[in-house]
């Protein structure tokens, strides 16, 4: 059960995809204004790719190595479809808010990465583990993104005022520059972050 | 004409497509670590992208929407780029090998991402005709050249500053990419 949980927890902080293997940043930025659409994002992500390491581990010993990687992007295609139209039938309101960056599912480097290094050599229950941890850490790092972005920026989060009116919003984090600026910081927080967690392992005597 | 030179505008520095779309963020961060790397890029993006939006136009308005399959689109828009990409590679490896030793790398890299998909999904949803989606692939493709070669300047010159350990690499060079966004918000409200 240890090894399901490695599998899992490895992308939740030491390998997050956003913070530490700076892939599939677009959404991050993008569609991080608000809560809500961080959240389904996340979500629709997670989906995908725990569905497509699924996919490309039970047809790992029927794919010919040299056409590998169509079939991967077919069947990531495939899945974003279905999600795509499973939101635009159930939350039309949020399929219009995320727009294009839905369809772009589609070329995030990070599904790719985890069916190339993780799914195509292993079983399909620990590749499905290894999709659903690596889609959460996607989800965590676009919460914390979106909260703040959405707390300073607008004073409220999933749309309830928080901060009363004695804050003036401040707009900056809602725009292009602030995002960048934030993502910046928080790049550097986590650096820190999983620095400790590290030593924390390295002086219990565990290997990393 | 003037329709086609704002479009163009618009797509350079106002819709510019890193830094107030967020889009092909992972090629603009990993490959602007120096200036020649960035350049290249900037031009073989260019390239792609507007071949690419022009077929892509032609199978949305010729294949997809006579057969009423529109939610078919990304699907093979992501297919038809991929393989586009693989034979221009071929061809250019095999016609001009000066140029594919130039930017041959930089062509595999962009096959699957979302600059290239992004455009032509934008063209089709604005309902651009051929020309203006021609247009606005090239504009976009030079806004995505002119942002990597500023970022590469900045990060070359980046080399010689004394950066916090933490913040070193990755996270400086998102701030940076604000500082730049900053100085793009300043052109947005130029053509109403």
């Amino acid at each position: 059960m240890k090894g399901y949980w490695d599998i899992f927890s490895k992308g939740l902080v030491l390998e997050n995809p956003i913070f530490v293997l700076a892939l599939s940043l677009c959404p991050a930025l993008a569609v991080t204004t608000s809560v809500v659409n961080a959240l389904t994002m996340g979500l629709t992500v997670t989906f995908v790719i725990s569905m497509n390491n699924l996919i490309v581990s039970i047809v790992r010993n029927w794919v010919n190595p040299k056409v590998r990687v169509p079939i991967y992007i077919t069947s990531i295609a495939t899945i974003v479809t279905v999600a795509e139209l499973l939101l635009q039938a159930f939350a039309p309101l949020l399929y219009k808010q995320l727009g294009i960056y839905l369809s772009l599912v589609v070329v995030f480097a990070i599904i790719l990465a985890r069916a190339e290094v993780f799914a195509s050599k292993n079983r399909p229950f620990p590749s499905f583990i290894d999709g659903f941890g690596m889609g959460c850490g996607f989800t965590l790092a676009m919460l914390i993104v979106g909260v703040i972005r959405e707390l300073f920026g607008n004073g409220t989060i999933l749309g309830y005022t928080v901060l009363g009116s004695w804050y003036p919003p401040a707009l900056i984090f809602i725009m292009a520059p602030g995002a960048f600026i934030l993502i910046g910081y928080l790049v550097g927080a986590w650096n820190i972050w999983s620095a400790r967690i590290e030593k924390a392992k390295g002086e219990r005597g565990e290997t990393i | 004409m003037s329709e086609y030179l704002l479009l163009f505008m618009g797509a350079v520095v106002i819709n510019n497509f890193v830094l107030t779309r967020f889009l092909g963020l992972c090629i603009f961060f990993g490959v602007s670590k120096n200036y020649d790397a960035s350049a290249g890029m900037g031009m073989a993006v260019t390239a792609v992208i507007t071949l690419s939006s022009i077929f892509a136009w032609l199978a949305y308005n010729y294949i997809l929407l006579p057969l009423n399959v529109t939610f078919l689109t990304t699907i093979v828009f992501v297919l038809l780029i991929a393989s586009f990409v693989q034979l221009l590679e071929m061809a250019v490896k095999k016609y001009t090998p000066n140029l594919h030793k130039m930017w041959g790398i930089y062509l595999l890299l962009i096959a699957t991402n979302c600059v290239v998909l992004g455009v032509p999904l934008i063209n089709v949803e604005s309902g651009f005709n051929l020309a203006k989606s021609v247009v606005n692939a090239f504009g976009s493709g030079v806004g995505f050249a002119l942002a990597i070669v500023l970022m590469a300047s900045c990060r070359e010159k980046l080399r010689l500053a004394n950066v916090p350990k933490s913040l070193d690499g990755l996270g400086v060079a998102f701030i940076i990419a604000g500082c730049l966004a900053l100085s793009f918000l300043g052109f947005s409200g130029m053509i109403k």
